[in-house]
């Protein structure tokens, strides 16, 4: 093993982590805000990813049923929900919301794919896609359910990850796909081969976790979201709706997880069924953070790829098992150090 | 008490609508089929829920009713619908899994039931017949050891001396590590690298920069459907010079979709329907080949090896049966042994080689069932 292997299973491992990162962070944003562990993250990416290839080849007609069946499902539930609260006179603008809006991405989708439009615009369209899958998501499977128990979300979150793993056997098929790489650049720094791939996966990785962070500190949304994720009871006391904080985190975490997508697409062949994997190594690295802390948990994601990296050279046949074994540690640190208080439900 | 009461006519009810159930259904054949049209295998076990769309539904006059189960590629799903095959549908020959660790956890239920199995799943060690339980199974798909063989043989023709292994961390890539080891070691090649990998991991550059630093001459790749092409891009983008050798179970067009340019010159054994076109008129499989992949393609678009391997079930079942109706009843065990004993002497020509079984062998292919093809040009060429 010499330096310049070492260079690049550590460039590898930061270009994974940078990935996992992204998902570690999805993971929780979603369950600060909304206490739902987000088992369906890995889903968005694998759509993400998906889409996009299939947008490579003109097709897009399954991404576009699956949001164009959601809308149908959310416009009912609204109409229910106006018209059981007597607010019927709100009803056209929440069917324009919850209806239209992504009828009309479904729409886009749908006539856009044939013609085979450039790759910049393929991905707008791959991310816009599998972004308004979050927020329906969120109206159709837990809204409903939102003041229930974290187990009870779960539960739910279980089953919409695999009926969204069910759905995407039947609309990519049983195989993988690629998607082709952004830059098929490459340089040298101190004689070690740096691809632009992995540059670019880690500049937007930093850009994405900055902007956010830009967004949670500096706009009025992004407070209340962390707001609601402080004290959800405060947060609506003072007039944010928890409905209104869950839809808009749901619709980041898709975003992000589907920005995901898109960059892995290139290194790696996605599977319908790949996400489930990925996310649980991003959700170990968030689980470095306890679930609540977001530097923590994007640290314990680079850890995780590195890790994953050298011990997929040292010890291929045993790599998932030190990967997931990094749990244990970090769960007995935790349940040493930080003070356990029972949730009132 | 009025449940006491209500207890025997009820039981004998039941029995005797059992029993006129049993009559009734005794005029069919049943043939159960279990297989993975959905899990990690799917790939595989789609085309072959497609071919059992094609097969004909009377084989000798008697009418044959297929039931088609999917057991998502978990053994033990697959071991349920076995039981449940076996049991409810009283069915007088089970066909399948898609995969190895499906098959072998079937046998006992078939063996126990007396009932014969046609396996689609490729480990020799399904048929071994050191193990007195495999008299009543079967397998169509080509051995592991008879394309490892191949692989040997087209490696020592191009001057290869050592040779690296990445693989599956799993049955699939044990197997094939297991047979090349012993091929290569036949040959005279020495195997200096191994690697194992899963399926669904988003990067294997830790094991391709072991191999490449291990200079072998050339690097089999031991895995299925389109992962295997992972390593192998991973392979190309480090500069690696040497040949790269696939194992059978990537021959399908989406690993070639995925794969891309990266995939030029790879060798690979295949069964011999993949490029039936490229064979000689001389050939026997050629005409059964095209018989079936006409049809296939005609309803569910490009050829897979794998629905070739539901096919040949089909084809074996197809000249063992009539064989076993001159002997028993169809849904009687003596049926279920006829058709065992029909199956054992079967001599079959097929889409993938030529069967010819016997109590030692209960596979029957031989070098018919394999054919060196190259990756020339996103098409598959027939090679040395």
């Amino acid at each position: 093993m010499d330096l310049p292997i070492v260079a690049l299973l550590a460039q590898d491992g930061i270009t994974n982590g940078a990935i996992y990162a992204l998902l570690a962070l999805a993971l929780v944003l979603v369950f600060a805000v909304t206490r739902v562990i987000w088992v369906p993250s890995g889903e968005f990416l694998a759509y993400g990813t998906l889409t996009l290839a299939g947008l490579q080849l003109g097709k897009a007609s399954g991404i576009a049923g699956l949001l164009a069946g959601m809308a149908v499902v959310a416009g009912a539930m609204e109409a229910w929900r106006s018209i059981g609260d007597g607010e019927a006179r709100r009803l056209p603008a929440r069917l324009a919301l919850w209806t239209g809006l992504p009828l009309a991405i479904a729409a886009a989708l749908y006539f856009i794919a044939p013609l085979q439009p450039p790759f910049f615009v393929q991905i707008l369209l791959a991310l816009t896609a599998v972004t308004a899958l979050g927020p329906l998501l969120y109206r159709i499977a837990f809204q409903p359910v939102a003041e229930a128990s974290v187990l009870v979300l779960l539960i739910v979150a279980v089953a919409v990850h695999f009926a969204l793993v069910g759905l995407g056997l039947w609309f990519f098929g049983a195989e993988g796909s690629r998607t082709p790489p952004f830059t098929s650049a490459s340089f040298e720094l101190g004689g070690v081969t740096v691809s632009g791939q992995s540059v670019l996966v880690v500049a937007t990785s930093i850009a994405l976790i900055f902007a956010l962070a830009l967004f949670f500190n500096r706009t009025l949304y992004g407070r209340a979201l962390r707001a609601t994720a402080v004290n959800r009871v405060g947060a609506r006391l003072a007039g944010i709706s928890p409905g209104f904080a869950g839809t808009l985190t749901f619709t980041l975490g898709a975003l992000m997880c589907a920005f995901c997508g898109v960059l892995i697409g290139p290194i790696t062949t996605v599977y319908y069924d790949s996400g489930f994997l990925i996310s649980l190594k991003g959700f170990v690295g968030a689980i470095f953070g306890g679930l609540v802390t977001y530097p923590a948990a994007a640290a314990g994601s680079l850890l995780v790829g590195v890790l994953e990296s050298f011990s997929s050279f040292w010890a291929s046949a045993f790599k998932e098992v030190i990967v997931f074994t990094l749990i244990i540690p970090v769960l007995l640190w935790l349940s040493l150090t930080t003070q356990h208080h029972e949730e009132d439900e | 008490m009025v449940a006491r009461m209500l207890r025997r006519p009820l039981v004998a009810g039941l029995a005797i609508a059992f029993a006129f159930a049993a009559q009734s259904a005794r005029a069919d054949i049943n043939v159960g089929v279990t297989l993975s049209a959905t899990g990690p295998a799917a790939s595989l076990g789609i085309p072959e829920k497609n071919t059992f769309d094609l097969v004909p539904t009377t084989i000798g006059g008697q009418k044959i009713n297929w039931i088609v189960l999917d057991d998502g590629s978990d053994t033990t799903k697959a071991v349920q619908n076995a039981k449940k095959l076996v049991a409810e549908n009283k069915v007088d020959v089970i066909v399948g899994s898609t995969i190895t660790p499906a098959s072998l956890a079937m046998i006992d239920t078939a063996v126990e039931a007396e009932t014969p199995m046609i396996s689609m799943a490729a480990s020799a060690r399904i048929v071994d017949p050191g193990n007195p339980k495999t008299r009543w199974i079967f397998k169509t798909p080509q051995s592991d050891s008879l394309m490892a063989d191949a692989i040997a043989v087209s490696m020592k023709a191009n001057g290869v001396q050592t040779m690296g292994y990445i693989g599956f961390a799993d049955a699939y890539g044990d197997g094939w590590l297991a047979e090349i080891k012993r091929s290569a070691q036949t040959a005279g090649i020495r195997v200096i690298a191994e690697e194992k990998y899963n399926r669904n991991d988003t990067s294997v550059t830790g094991q391709v920069l072991k191999i490449v630093a291990a200079k072998p001459d050339a690097v089999l790749v031991g895995a299925a459907g389109t992962p295997g092409a992972t390593p192998q891009k991973e392979l190309v983008s480090r500069g690696y010079k040497g040949r790269i050798y696939q194992t059978h179970g990537v021959a399908n067009p989406d690993f070639l979709r995925v794969v891309g340019k990266d995939g030029s010159g790879t060798l690979l054994p295949v069964g011999p329907m993949l490029v039936y076109e490229q064979l000689p008129d001389s050939n026997p499989v050629k005409k059964v080949a095209a018989d079936y992949i006409n049809k296939y393609e005609a309803r569910f678009g490009t050829r897979s090896t794998f629905g070739g391997h539901a096919w040949d079930a089909y084809l074996l079942l197809n000249a063992a049966i009539p064989e076993a109706l001159k002997r028993a009843q169809p849904g009687s065990k003596e049926f279920r042994a006829a058709l065992r004993d029909a199956l054992e002497k079967a001599n079959v020509v097929a889409t993938h080689g030529v069967y010819v079984m016997t109590p030692n062998d209960h596979n029957g292919l031989d070098n018919r069932a394999r054919t060196m093809v190259r990756i020339d040009n996103d098409k598959w060429v027939v090679s040395r």
